[in-house]
């Protein structure tokens, strides 16, 4: 457990003395929603309409921009060879790298959601379920982002394989991420969204760790 | 009186060798290759002259002898991929890593054709080419799965490691078989539901369904033939790299 406890504290720290790693993901993040109203043309009610789709495809691709950092600086320096000899097992070094992903990546992402609120003129309780579903949807997102990075760690060009071997895999996130903030299918219809979007999550975080943890060990030799 | 030495070798432990599994399975292509064109030339002909037109769609309905067929296959082939993923992880079976490499490109052909045949198919009965229904969108979630795991295989220098990663994401997107399997009753948008198997018996006229069954089996023993024949490229690819590794290092032999 110390093991787990450390290794998580060493990830955020190395996030937050990083040199601004942080905040320059959630300029991209904002910078994503801010151009697309150039895009499709600033008109109001469209964008209200369009702006919880734009906000989660704004979080997905920001997500997948912090991921090469997640395992290929501790491969390149020989940290990652250390873990998988280490007493801790591989899978709660792994865990421990998923929760500081969602910490440095998520959290400062959702804390910065309320200028989208401004920017697509969302309606306040449209805002509060955007915020909702991107709490209970992101962790979902990082464990699918750590096997990502955990399937291309040992490859020349993984950052480019990475987002390709995810995407198919989040799209149940984005549709039920979606579908708990605009009622489209009726008023029951966010609660179910949100209760499906919360299991997803929490099953992807509870067993991703394990299935990176085996690509990471037999990928090296 | 001499010891014969040589191991003797069961016929399993033949197939875990990639060398006697090519002499082993050789001469199975070409039997393979004419029952395949066999079925094929049985089964077209059943379709295009031997086969009603619908009542309602017209000759359209002839779409369905090609897109189903696929449509089948791009769920058998990944369920083939993920057994050999098992294979290749619990038993470091030297020629389920081989198997699972072959089959990605040939399943990612078929899901596209069944994409594309369905789609021409939409047009005329249902008026679009496309529509986001759930037994769709979980097909091209399908396609790019395998279009990852075949950008995977290439990511890697060395095939043995590689094997074990793609194995274990091959295992992951399998969660996604299911969901095209029953997308059709959970989300009853468009598609329709499973017409051919059902446990109260087909919904089709033993007209249509006699062309379908030929063509079913047309198409499985085709990926068959190719599977292999792509088995046996890809022992003799690595055969070469590795000749070619040892003429590098100037070894002779």
């Amino acid at each position: 457990m110390s093991g787990f406890v450390s290794v998580l504290r060493r990830e955020v720290n190395l996030s937050l003395r990083g040199g601004g790693e942080m905040l320059t993901l959630v300029l991209f993040f904002v910078i994503v929603g801010a151009i697309v109203p150039f895009a499709v043309g600033p008109d109001k009610v469209l964008l209200a309409r369009i702006a919880p789709g734009i906000v989660w495809i704004a979080a997905f691709l920001a997500m997948l921009m912090g991921l090469e950092k997640l395992f290929g600086p501790d491969r390149a320096d020989g940290t990652l060879g250390l873990y998988r000899l280490a007493d801790t097992p591989l899978s709660a070094v792994v865990a421990a790298k998923v929760i500081a992903h969602w910490l440095t990546t998520a959290l400062p992402l959702i804390l910065a959601s309320p200028i989208f609120a401004l920017l697509l003129s969302m309606d306040l309780p449209t805002f509060w379920r955007t915020l909702v579903s991107l709490l209970i949807g992101t962790p979902a997102l990082a464990g699918f982002g750590a096997l990502g990075a955990a399937l291309t760690v040992a490859t020349r060009h993984g950052g480019l394989i990475a987002p390709i071997l995810i995407a198919p895999l989040s799209v149940p996130v984005l549709i039920f991420g979606v579908g708990a903030i605009s009622a489209s299918g009726g008023p029951g219809q966010t609660g179910v969204a949100t209760l499906l979007l919360a299991a997803l999550s929490l099953m992807v975080v509870a067993l991703t760790p394990f299935a990176a943890a085996l690509a990471i060990d037999w990928g090296e030799d | 009186m001499s010891i014969d030495t040589t191991p003797k070798m069961s016929w399993w432990n033949r197939l875990a060798h990639p060398g006697q599994f090519v002499i082993l399975t050789k001469p199975l292509i070409l039997p393979l290759t004419a029952l395949t064109a066999l079925l094929f030339a049985a089964g077209l002909w059943f379709a295009f002259f031997n086969s009603p037109a619908d009542y309602q769609m017209g000759d359209t309905v002839r779409i369905m002898y090609v897109h189903v067929p696929t449509a089948w296959l791009s769920q058998f082939v990944y369920a083939t991929m993920a057994v050999s993923a098992i294979g290749s992880l619990v038993w470091r079976h030297p020629m389920a890593d081989v198997s699972m490499k072959t089959a990605a490109p040939l399943g990612a052909a078929f899901t596209a054709m069944a994409l594309f045949t369905g789609s021409l198919w939409g047009r005329p009965t249902w008026g679009t080419f496309w529509e986001w229904d759930g037994r769709m969108t979980s097909t091209l979630v399908l396609l790019f799965i395998y279009l990852g795991i075949v950008a995977l295989w290439r990511a890697f220098d060395d095939q043995l490691r590689a094997a074990r990663v793609v194995a274990v994401f091959t295992l992951v997107g399998a969660v996604n078989i299911p969901i095209i399997k029953f997308s059709v009753d959970w989300w009853s948008t468009l598609h329709q539901p499973a017409s051919v198997f059902r446990p109260d018996g087909p919904t089709m006229h033993g007209s249509i369904l006699t062309p379908l069954f030929v063509m079913f089996f047309a198409f499985t023993f085709l990926f068959i033939t190719l599977q292999l024949t792509a088995i046996h490229t890809e022992v003799r690819r690595r055969r070469i790299t590795t000749l070619e590794r040892r003429a590098a290092r100037g070894e002779t032999r």
